[in-house]
């Protein structure tokens, strides 16, 4: 079978991916045909369940479209509602200083809490030859514990700031319902300065691991922020705002989203699929980030990023692991300096009131860029809304990449080859609750 | 499966949800290796590709049934399930997805897929027990880990596990809460909420939302009525606080139906 010109293979469930998909590949006469990412998972209706809700309740519902990064979705909700009601813009209300060091804080507990999930308890797994974490603890017990307290850390700063890990309760449009104190926030010190240390460990231990030869000339899209955007402490790496850049040179602001980007809708898929305005695929996700922004790390981090093998731009898919447990470290970093330079709002949200019109806005989820777009009228009810989540804009490159793969790849029997596409599927740490608008794979040789 | 000994086998089930509830399990940081060497886990696809076959001892169920390719799964896995318990409220209650039920899915379908006829849905988005029986409910959106790690224990020592069914405002004077509808004004559905949650809201100067659904024998209509009378909540907004994450349970559902605007008859 293995050795045959004509072979189908199937994934029928996915496992180790956050949601419900399947792949499939069809081999020809020794030529990949197809390669289909389904994704089965069931339909929502999110954009049209927010029709007729008012302009203050997208961070509350929108946090339930994804389990693993709430507060990307309330972020990105918030950033368009209040671009919109003129909120932190040039002419509009100032956003308070200690509000958005909340924010980017909440966000570094978000981006801790899903990279070290994915880095070890999902991905590390497939490198080590283990079918799951909990198998991989009987014999790398250290190893868990270690992600599970790194994991912790990042939960407890999501629990300090946002009141709860899972669909935090404490974010509002203007700000937050109460702002933490500094002593509260001094309290996560310590193991924040453990875990910084422990994410620096564990970016080396991954950066040993083996990594299949893969290179498709992808196009990198990412947020970049403006230094003067920056809250007090923050440094420059793109987490909770930003223009929106490329690796082809395209510079501009969110709003301009509609102009370059769109989204189509395939029939394999209950994800809609995301392309650049000239047809091209392109990718988001940390790879994507770090190759717009690496000059925005501190230079300890990039120091460690150079020794771990990431002097240059990131291309191969399978090293996205390695970007991702730099991430760790940095949000471990800016936490404890945004810590140290916080300052109390006098009250923790602004008021916020209804403009009608469109707004748009976008925060880099830990698996990319989160766009939403909405639509108010007078009185402040939704008339439309549009979600673009990572892993709908991932999808066509990720489909590219298994084709790719897969073709050079065609002398591994079918048990091999289907964990190492999966593996693939992996580098990409696809979010198919959140795209649902994903995978068993089935490879069909015929 | 005989309760207090062996090692039961666990089966993690997803239908149309967010993954938060599942992925509460594996956020027990301090008691999930431990909880690993005490059960069998044997399906859990998020955290494993290894599957062993069933029947298994307990099934945790999360998502609500929105497909008819669901409604058939669903039926199979309470066909292989000794215990079966339902995690979050999408599975007790329908989820944020039950908005549909108010709705019309046509249009939702339309309104989101450019290609409608690409995906297959049902009208309605319904609990688990509308399906199959279901032996335990862990209410919330998203469960509390503290409550799933107690049924879990629960069921190896064979005990029932203890799940208030008492208001959230019970939680918030065990707490020492400051209460902010009194104090602050603040509308809360508190008073009519199940608890579970410690109360996480109120503690942050927020009403509670109703995450953990309707609390046992809740009193909707006075509260909805104080809430228009003294916190001047008018009728569209009231509908909007009782329907969200368990719009589709039986006693919110109520309360927002019966604030809503009469048809005009034609």
């Amino acid at each position: 079978m293995s050795h045959s010109h004509d072979r189908t293979i199937s994934v029928e469930a996915l496992a180790r991916v956050e949601g419900e998909g399947a792949m499939h590949v069809e081999v020809a006469d020794g030529r990949v045909e197809q390669v289909q990412l389904r994704i089965y998972e069931p339909p929502r209706f999110f954009e049209a369940m927010l029709r007729g809700r008012t302009y203050l309740e997208p961070p509350d519902i929108t946090a339930r479209i994804c389990g693993i990064c709430p507060v990307a979705y309330q972020l990105s909700a918030i950033n368009a509602i209040e671009s919109l009601c003129g909120i932190g813009t040039p002419e509009g209300t100032p956003m308070p200083d200690g509000i958005r060091q909340l924010r980017r804080l909440l966000y570094c507990g978000e981006w801790i809490e899903s990279h070290v999930l994915h880095i070890f308890l999902l991905h590390a797994p497939d490198f080590l030859g283990y079918q799951g974490a909990i198998e991989m603890a009987a014999d790398h017990r250290e190893l868990v514990e270690m992600a599970l307290r790194l994991r912790k850390a990042g939960n407890q700063l999501l629990e300090v700031v946002g009141g709860r890990a899972i669909h935090p309760i404490n974010v509002r449009v203007g700000g937050f319902h109460r702002a933490p104190t500094r002593a509260e926030l001094q309290e996560m010190v310590p193991e924040l300065l453990w875990g910084r240390e422990a994410a620096i460990a564990a970016t080396r231990l991954v950066a040993g691991f083996e990594f299949p030869e893969l290179d498709q000339g992808h196009t990198f899209a990412a947020l970049r922020p403006e230094p003067e955007s920056l809250p007090p402490g923050a440094t420059g790496y793109p987490i909770e705002d930003g223009r929106l850049v490329t690796s082809t040179g395209l510079d501009v602001p969110i709003a301009a989203w509609p102009e370059h980007f769109h989204e189509e809708h395939i029939e394999h898929s209950t994800a809609l699929h995301g392309r650049m305005t000239d047809g091209g695929t392109y990718l988001v996700g940390p790879a994507a980030r770090f190759n717009l922004n690496a000059d925005r790390l501190p230079s300890e981090i990039a120091e460690l990023a150079a020794e771990v093998g990431c002097a240059e731009a990131v291309t191969n898919p399978f090293r996205s692991i390695v970007v991702r447990a730099i991430e760790t470290v940095y949000a471990y970093d800016e936490a404890l300096r945004l810590i140290d330079a916080y300052e109390r709002p006098e009250t923790p949200a602004v008021e916020v009131r209804p403009v009608a019109g469109t707004g748009h806005g976008a925060t880099e989820a830990p698996r990319g860029i989160l766009y939403h777009r909405y639509s108010l009228d007078e009185e402040g009810l939704i008339t439309d809304a549009v979600i673009v989540p990572p892993t709908s804009q991932n999808q066509p490159a990720i489909e590219e990449d298994l084709l790719e793969f897969v073709q050079a790849h065609l002398h591994l029997d079918d048990d091999a080859l289907q964990w190492q596409c999966e593996q693939a599927i992996r580098n990409y740490d696809p979010c198919i609750s959140c795209s649902t608008h994903f995978l068993d794979l089935t490879v069909r040789r015929r | 499966m005989t309760l207090g000994i062996g090692r039961p086998t666990v089966a993690v089930w997803k239908f149309a949800s967010c993954d938060g509830c599942q992925l509460s399990l594996l956020s027990a940081e301090d008691e999930l290796l431990a909880i690993a060497g005490e059960i069998e886990i044997a399906y859990f696809l998020e955290a494993t590709r290894e599957v062993k076959e069933g029947p298994y001892d307990i099934s945790l169920v999360e998502g609500s049934i929105t497909t008819p390719a669901d409604a058939e799964r669903i039926r199979e896995v309470r066909s292989i399930s000794t215990t079966l318990i339902t995690i979050g409220a999408c599975a007790t209650a329908g989820g944020i997805q039950a908005l549909r039920n108010f709705g019309d899915v046509e249009t939702f379908r339309s309104l989101v897929y450019a290609r409608p006829e690409y995906v297959d849905t049902l009208a309605d988005s319904t609990a688990i027990a509308e399906h199959v029986p279901v032996d335990l409910e862990l209410r919330g959106c998203p469960i509390e880990t503290s409550q799933l790690v107690e049924v879990i224990n629960a069921i190896l020592a064979g005990r029932k596990p203890v799940t208030p069914t008492h208001s959230v405002c019970v939680e918030c004077k065990l707490r020492g809460n400051l209460c902010v509808a009194v104090a602050h004004g603040t509308p809360c559905l508190g008073p009519v909420t199940q608890a579970g949650c410690n109360a996480r809201c109120p503690a942050f100067d927020r009403g509670c939302y109703g995450c953990f659904g309707p609390a046992e024998s809740p009193n909707s209509a006075s509260l909805a009525t104080w809430l228009e009378e003294e916190f001047e909540v008018d009728h569209p907004d009231l509908v909007r606080l009782f329907r969200s994450f368990n719009a589709d349970a039986p006693a919110f559902r109520r309360e927002s139906r019966r604030h809503e605007p009469e048809e005009v008859a034609t």
